[in-house]
């Protein structure tokens, strides 16, 4: 056990925590408007690919981490377009855009680099190990700030919350609802864009492997608030820790054990177990303009 | 017949406008797209191994449409079929390994009973779920997914892999001493009435299962009380309520229901193909199953349809993988995608054609 929980416990619960913790920040934009998104894993797997493939032909992680940014937004503008302004089942779109994700890179990585499914590896001092984790930590007072005491943060609410009664106010609630999923795209495709150019050196196929949706769970765990979705993700990140440094040492439990605690926590929590976790009212209901 | 064409409209108009833009992202590559769609089609379509194949894999993707069509008759998105599926099977492979000496005729269907079950029950907990909490089906079956996963191949670790095996998978499922081995637990191939069809060929008596399960979800949705008071519990749950409806018991026997049939993809996997668990089998089917399901309009005969349309895309897909200088399989679930987009955004061809006065305004 003493092998386990350690100093090097500590680091990699917030190396694991990083990716999560920015889909989520993402994922809270979005949903505080009233956008289902659980195209999080989606967004997420297209800034992995953007980063990795553009890092390796720009020779630079920064403009690798802005194209992976451009390219979050651009998904999530379908995601967007679909949901705010045909009124789509935002469930539905999210699973397209997450099957859509799976396949473009492939198809992609394919034609660029006759592989499907990876990416060539990028030198180690191309690499950028520490910057997303700041970021996306610095984040979290931030966007706690931005919801909670700008104007552009009580409008994001208040649309999510009872979009009727925003527009009432004259609030456009497309506007917000827009910049709020674009965001998010933005936010999670940096967390993909630090599992292939932080913590690997390339992109694989799928390389998310579920994290879009762990991130989502920590969103719901951390009850749609920043500071609570921070924890949930230190609480997932440091499973998932665990679960690596058991890996060779501890074999009276399997991992797998270890790694589905996030998913049944969600579970538990979303049942009213553990305190009681709420949507914003407005969440997945289109916004239809009385005439 | 005009209801009928209003039906198939849509369907098909999204179909063509993924196909097209699908076309533009294989011309964007560098490949043709008449000569990839070509060969897309003509080796799914080609006999025997053309439609073969592509009749084996509709089989998996007529129970995963059927399941969330079922869910979504009550209302409710039922995302995880594919954790349903991958629970079904390990359970199928584990009753065929527990009680790999019973006879073919108790075995079989013991090994289906568990298919079907376990499925029902890992449905039937997001609608417990959604019935006594009022937590939302949707977060809970995608956890259950990533539950099922794990639960699954920590088993399958644990206990049921031979030592030295690479892959994670169980040890062959049935009776290994009998010749051929573990013949007890395999359901026939339709290579061995088919003529002409040749044994090599996996398509089973699951895709007659498949079939049988289109027919019966019909008469369950649309002949029965029960599957009456589902759809009017998706139509309008509180109307539902009010009519003297149970509505909390309707969710959980929609789910189990639901669950159930994503569950019967095992018995093509494990009884009909692989023989044995073996883990990331499914490479989505829960998930293609929404798109079919959409495309099916969440009827069991546009299930049919839309089944078959997809196995012929994952079967064209591998030929395309091979046969085209950069396109990859994965184009097919690209088109998958835009499938699922374009009748998500209905809205947009609607007004579309509204505007160019195709479709009356008031039946917009």
């Amino acid at each position: 056990m003493r092998d386990i929980f350690s100093l090097a416990l500590i680091y990699s619960t917030f190396r694991l925590a990083t990716p999560l913790l920015l889909a989520a920040l993402g994922g809270l934009f979005s949903e505080r408007a009233g956008i289902i998104n659980i195209a999080l894993e989606g967004l997420m797997l297209a800034g992995a690919f953007t980063a990795a493939t553009v890092t390796h032909y720009a020779g630079s992680p920064w403009v690798g981490l802005l194209a992976a940014v451009a390219a979050g937004v651009v998904i999530a503008s379908i995601h967007a377009v679909v949901c705010i302004e045909f009124k789509a089942d935002q469930v539905v779109s999210g699973t397209a855009i997450n099957i859509l994700m799976l396949g473009v890179p492939a198809l992609l990585s394919g034609a660029f680099f006759e592989s499907t499914g990876a990416t060539p590896q990028i030198p180690r001092e191309d690499l950028i190990p520490r910057v997303p984790t700041a970021i996306a930590f610095a984040l979290v007072p931030f966007i706690w700030y931005v919801l909670y005491r700008t104007p552009f943060g009580l409008r994001l609410r208040a649309v999510g919350e009872n979009a009727e009664a925003a527009d009432t106010a004259g609030i456009s609630v497309a506007r917000i609802r827009y910049t709020a999923v674009l965001l998010s795209g933005a936010l999670a495709a940096i967390g993909g864009a630090y599992l292939s150019i932080g913590q690997s050196s390339l992109f694989t196929r799928n390389m998310t492997a579920g994290r879009g949706f762990i991130a989502l769970a920590a969103l719901i765990f951390g009850k749609w608030r920043p500071v609570q979705t921070m924890l949930a993700c230190l609480l997932f990140g440091c499973a998932e820790a665990i679960a690596i440094q058991m890996q060779g040492v501890i074999t009276y439990v399997r991992v797998e054990y270890i790694q589905i605690i996030p998913y049944v926590l969600t579970i538990v929590v979303l049942a009213g177990f553990i305190g009681h976790s709420r949507a914003p009212r407005a969440l997945g209901q289109p916004y239809e303009k009385e005439r | 017949m005009k209801g009928l064409i209003r039906q198939l409209l849509f369907p098909l108009i999204a179909v063509v406008a993924a196909f097209i833009v699908g076309g533009i992202i294989v011309w964007l590559i560098g490949d043709s797209p008449i000569e990839t769609y070509g060969l897309l089609i003509g080796s799914a379509l080609s006999w025997p191994d053309g439609i073969g194949y592509t009749l084996f894999y509709a089989t998996p993707l007529i129970f995963t449409g059927l399941a969330v069509a079922v869910a979504f008759r009550c209302g409710l998105l039922n995302i995880g079929a594919e954790g349903q599926l991958i629970i079904a099977a390990f359970a199928t492979a584990w009753v065929c390994i527990t009680f790999a000496n019973l006879s073919a005729w108790l075995l079989i269907p013991l090994a289906c009973l568990a298919a079907i079950l376990s499925g029902a029950v890992w449905g039937a907990v997001p609608g417990i779920l959604k019935a006594r909490f009022g937590s939302h089906e949707v977060i809970n079956t995608i956890m259950m997914n990533f539950i099922a996963a794990g639960i699954a191949s920590a088993l399958t670790q644990s206990y049921y892999r031979v030592q030295g095996d690479p892959i994670l998978e169980t040890r062959p499922i049935g009776n290994l001493a009998l010749t051929p081995p573990g013949s007890n637990a395999h359901i026939p191939r339709l290579g061995q009435f088919l003529p002409g069809l040749p044994e090599r060929i996996p398509l089973n008596v699951a895709f007659i299962l498949a079939l049988v399960a289109c027919v019966l979800v019909y008469i369950f949705l649309w002949r029965t009380k029960w599957g009456y008071e589902i759809r009017a519990t998706g139509a309008n749950p509180s109307a539902a309520e009010y009519g003297g409806i149970s509505v909390r018991k309707q969710i959980v026997l929609a789910m189990a229901v639901s669950g159930a049939l994503a569950g019967m993809v095992a018995i093509n996997e494990v009884l009909g193909y692989r023989y044995r668990y073996y883990h990331g089998f499914s490479p989505g089917y829960g998930f293609t199953g929404i798109a079919v399901a959409l495309l099916g309009r969440n009827h069991p005969a546009g299930v049919l349809l839309a089944a078959l349309l997809f196995g012929a895309l994952i079967r064209g897909g591998l030929f395309v993988d091979i046969f085209t200088e950069h396109v990859s399989k994965d184009l097919v679930l690209v088109l998958q995608a835009l499938v699922i987009l374009f009748i998500a955004a209905e809205a947009l061809f609607r007004r579309s054609l509204g505007r160019f006065g195709l479709l009356r305004r008031s039946k917009l």
